[in-house]
């Protein structure tokens, strides 16, 4: 589709470091963009499924009569029906379709109803019951390990332990004893719900060549086919899945959420069109959710602020599948001492399996847990030291070259400490005293910081690559191929950028194809900061690869010398000799297919040290060898009346390389900013017993437009040699800060630190009113 | 039960028979095939669904559709002209990067046209008061304010004022 908008240089081609609009701008603005959820089509049925409700359950029989007798109903399936191996997980296959043996969770899909509507659909849903007998339910993870804890998969060697890992430098924890000061502190973060506002949704059905083609909201295509497939017992080429621009993902669309369903149901439909869309109720209950963590942390320190030594210990609550929890640790771990040189560390940490909502991939990855712990202990060793926290955080900040808290050595772009000292210069640090002092009656003011970093990409075994594929159609138009989604993101825009500055076209003379496992090739998920980087790269190579090939066959045509000669102009080449001008459609008729056609392949570098932090961390990711930096300030007013946090301003500076669109990349700092203020003060999915007590937005509360105060994002441009265009990953970063910013202000406002989050309130005046106590004693 | 309504929907006039039970969003996505309005909660706490009714911003998964009989309904897909020429709040989304994953867009852009329609140079509160019922999860926000405030300060003269009228057209 032609986009009806410029791209800034009329006509031109975009160039690198400038804002051009978003290529889905137009569709998006004018509603006609379709979206998993916008696909309906003739004949279409609807389906659902039927969940547990019950946390833990062996499940007896299934009764379906009632549901299939319904009016409208044409099938109502269950795990007898599946016909492979009715299993997934991205690592793990622990995850049933439809529950067989067991329910591990109130969410577990249970039976899938068919019908003709959604009224049908509904009725028939209440009608599906089943025979159960309760076992016990585990809900807290550190519960989960004692001796005697119920245990969800009896057949995991490790009982409810999904995966552990021990790591030390150093003297490791007894390094302790040299220190001069040493601060504790044990910090609670919360179950984050992704939120998207479009739920999980897609559309499916059996071509005419029996092929199943599944459209939906993912942000894994290519994995979701290999699932799908396996699950239900068909050819990997038997599955085509489109993706079309999620509405939203963050880590929630990384893996199968509605796909194996949808397959099942197009199987049994008849042949006709299905549908399925979770309600937001569902959404919350079914899909995966950020870890909660209990992080034990121990700091040490030399009395000029160098740290010494540091000794963690984390549990993170999986809830009934592994889905990417392990992940989710191996990154925890990795992070868990922040972007500093710490001689010898201690780092243990748990995932484990419970009766809880599942855990999975959310923007951050268990970064945010363990970066809300560090950067706090940062500041409680500065106060307990009478040091400058920024001084403290620029005494020990990673500089290229150094060996980090896991002792990796940094051998790309590290800028860190440009970033803390472009904070030390921002107005707003420097002004924080006199806007402190201008606090109100019953008002408090403090600012707070937080020194971020961020790994990108898969780790050292599984690979990180990506498949570029760039065409040159017949009519003298490139396509260009989109291996990896575009949830909001904006890779799509940025691909076109890359593609159009090197093929020096237009945006409206390329066009671009969505992710779609029949015409795309697989370059990976759309996650781990690493969209860009890693397509990008492979991008560049293919881009490079055919304007190599258009501009050796011009200069034949041409009879140029040499294609030196040739330049590729908007639409066309230019013989430089000669002034003459080809257009691309004449250059494109002289070109067979294979050679219109380039791919290219690019594999992320990794990081060569062999680090032993215990069977299987390595293989989920530890370590990495990229990684982006942050320095944020939030500054906040907490009222001593009511508990209530305010955040006033937000500043983000931030080392992810060059910035090759300052529009979308100041979007990722802003969108993750907001997500990470509502972490720190008011997210939370509470559950009891396995059960969602905040089960839509009125309980489950995300910033509204009256909560987000202006977030000032500096990029401090670093050019990283190995990313395209000297770009680094900078979708996941700003998570990470907020929380730790915030509390970090809190405590300079009001002397009292939160330790458990969110930071609602309540927990605030009972701080504020135990530190009164505490004084009066 | 169904009903027989009148309305006019982005300026065309419509008449059809609806059930009693059908939201105005069902009305629009399912029966009329405008999948420009969203769903993100069906109950009235996301704002995705936002449309004009009769110049005020209305979550049309709470409003039944059989009240807009008589009444004067605007969704995204009428919102730019004919030609496909945008309407100065979309441009300015576009431009001002307003919009990341899309889905909050359209209610978003609704949102903000029935209030400076209403209120043509609102106040920073007024825009975030307007915009509370409207979630968005992937901006922060930050550039939907400069999205509409761009507009504000462009002038109102190229913003189409719709006067609220007690009687619709299409009567
Ligand atoms: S869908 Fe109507 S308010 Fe959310
Ligand atoms: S742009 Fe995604 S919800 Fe607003």
């Amino acid at each position: 589709m032609t986009l009806p908008i410029n791209n800034g240089n009329e006509g031109g081609p975009p160039g690198i470091g400038v804002s051009i609009p978003r290529a889905d701008a137009y569709m998006k603005v004018s509603g006609r963009e379709k979206y998993a959820s916008d696909y309906y089509g003739e004949d279409l049925v609807w389906c659902g499924v039927k969940r547990a409700g019950v946390p833990h359950v062996v499940i007896g029989e299934i009764h379906t009569r009632a549901a299939s007798e319904t009016p409208g109903v044409l099938a109502v399936l269950t795990h007898s029906d599946v016909r492979g191996t009715n299993r997934q997980g991205v690592l793990q296959k622990d995850q049933p379709v439809l529950a067989d043996d067991k329910a591990r969770h109130c969410g577990d899909a249970v039976a899938l109803v068919i019908a003709e509507d959604r009224h049908s659909l509904n009725k028939a849903l209440d009608l599906v019951s089943f025979d159960y007998e309760l076992l016990p339910g585990v809900f807290d993870a550190e519960e989960a390990l004692e001796e005697g804890a119920p245990i969800l998969h009896e057949n995991h060697p490790q009982g409810n332990l999904l995966l552990s890992g021990e790591y030390r430098t150093g003297a490791g924890a007894s390094a302790m004893a040299e220190c001069d000061v040493v601060v504790e502190g044990s910090f609670r973060t919360p179950r984050q719900e992704h939120a998207y506002l479009e739920t999980e949704a897609g559309w499916a059905q059996v071509q005419d060549d029996g092929r199943l083609f599944i459209v939906c909201s993912t942000q894994t295509p290519f994995r979701d086919r290999s699932e799908v497939a396996e699950a239900l017992g068909l050819d990997l080429h038997d599955v085509r899945i489109k993706a079309p621009y999620p509405g939203g993902a963050f880590g929630g669309k990384d893996g199968v959420t509605v796909q194996t369903l949808l397959g099942l149901a197009a199987l049994n439909s008849g042949g006709r069109p299905v549908r399925m869309q979770w309600d937001r109720e569902e959404s919350f209950l079914a899909g995966t959710k950020r870890h909660p963590a209990r992080l034990y942390y121990r700091l040490g320190a030399k009395r000029d602020g160098t740290l010494h030594c540091l000794d963690v210990h984390m549990v993170l609550d999986t809830g009934p599948y592994d889905h990417l929890g392990g992940v989710v640790l191996a990154l925890g771990l990795e992070h868990a001492g922040g972007a500093y040189r710490v001689p010898h560390v201690n780092l243990k940490g748990k995932c484990v399996y419970t009766n809880n909502p599942v855990g999975g991939a959310f923007r951050g990855f268990g970064v945010p847990q363990v970066t809300a712990a560090i950067e706090q202990m940062i500041d409680m060793t500065a106060e307990k030291l009478q040091m400058d926290p920024l001084e403290t955080r620029l005494r020990n900040a990673v500089r290229r070259g150094d060996k980090n808290s896991i002792g990796k050595t940094l051998v790309n772009s590290t800028g860190l400490r440009e970033c803390l000292k472009a904070l030390g210069e921002h107005p707003l640090w420097k002004s924080r005293a006199e806007w402190k002092a201008g606090a109100g009656a019953f008002k408090r003011r403090g600012a707070g910081v937080a020194a971020l970093t961020h790994a990108s990409g898969y780790g050292p075994v599984v690979p990180d690559v990506a498949n570029a594929k760039v065409e040159l159609t017949r009519e003298g138009k490139f396509l260009i191929y989109s291996g990896v989604v575009d949830m909001g993101q904006g890779n799509a825009t940025t691909n076109l950028q890359i593609a159009g500055s090197i093929l020096c076209q237009p945006t409206d003379g390329m066009e671009l194809v969505l992710p779609d496992t029949d015409r795309t090739l697989p370059s990976g998920s759309a996650s781990a900061s690493r969209c860009t980087y890693t397509f990008g790269n492979a991008l560049i190579g293919a881009a490079e690869n055919l304007k190599t090939r258009i501009l050796q066959r011009a200069a034949d045509l041409l009879m140029a010398r040499s294609r030196d000669e040739i330049v590729l102009i908007p639409g066309g080449v230019r013989h430089l000799v000669s002034g003459k001008d080809l257009p691309l459609s004449v250059i494109a008729g002289f070109m067979d297919e294979a050679e219109r056609i380039s791919v290219h392949h690019f594999k992320a570098p990794t990081a060569p040290e062999n680090f032993d932090a215990g069977p299987g961390i390595r293989m989920h990711g530890f370590p990495h060898t990229l990684f982006s930096y942050a320095a944020h300030l939030a500054l906040v007013e907490v009222d001593e009346l009511t508990g209530e946090i305010t955040v006033c301003r937000y500043v983000a500076i931030s080392d992810c390389g060059t910035v090759v669109n300052p529009q979308i990349y100041e979007q990722q700092i802003q969108g993750a900013v907001a997500q990470g203020i509502g972490f720190a003060l008011c997210e939370d999915l509470v559950s009891t017993q396995g059960l969602i007590l905040t089960q839509d937005f009125a309980g489950y509360v995300i910033p509204t437009a009256a909560d987000v105060p202006e977030i000032d994002s500096v990029p401090v441009e670093i050019f990283e040699p190995s990313g395209p265009f000297g770009l680094k990953g900078v979708g996941e970063i700003a998570m990470n800060g907020p929380l730790p910013a915030i509390s970090n202000a809190v405590a300079d406002a009001c002397g009292v630190r939160i330790f458990e989050y969110p930071m609602t309130p309540e927990r605030v005046l009972a701080a504020i009113r135990d530190a009164c106590k505490r004084i009066s004693e | 039960m169904a009903t027989e309504v009148r309305f006019k929907l982005n300026g065309n006039r419509m008449q059809m028979t609806v059930e009693d039970h059908w939201t105005l969003l069902h009305l629009l996505r399912e029966e009329l095939g405008l999948t420009g309005t969203k769903e993100g909660c069906g109950s009235g706490e996301c704002g995705a669904c936002t449309v004009v009714v009769d110049g005020l911003a209305v979550n049309s998964c709470l409003y039944l559709a059989v009240d807009v009989a008589g009444k004067d309904v605007l969704t995204i897909e009428g919102l730019a002209g004919k030609d496909g020429t945008l309407h100065p709040l979309q441009k300015s989304f576009v431009e001002n990067g307003g919009i990341q994953c899309g889905f909050c867009t359209p209610g978003m852009i609704l949102a903000s046209k029935a209030l400076l329609d209403e209120n043509p140079r609102p106040s920073e509160a007024e825009i975030k008061h307007a915009l509370a019922g409207n979630l968005c999860r992937c901006t922060g926000y930050v550039p939907i304010f400069a999205s509409i405030q761009a507009v504000i300060d462009q002038g109102i003269e190229e913003v189409d004022v719709v006067v609220r009228q007690s009687e619709s057209p299409s009567d």
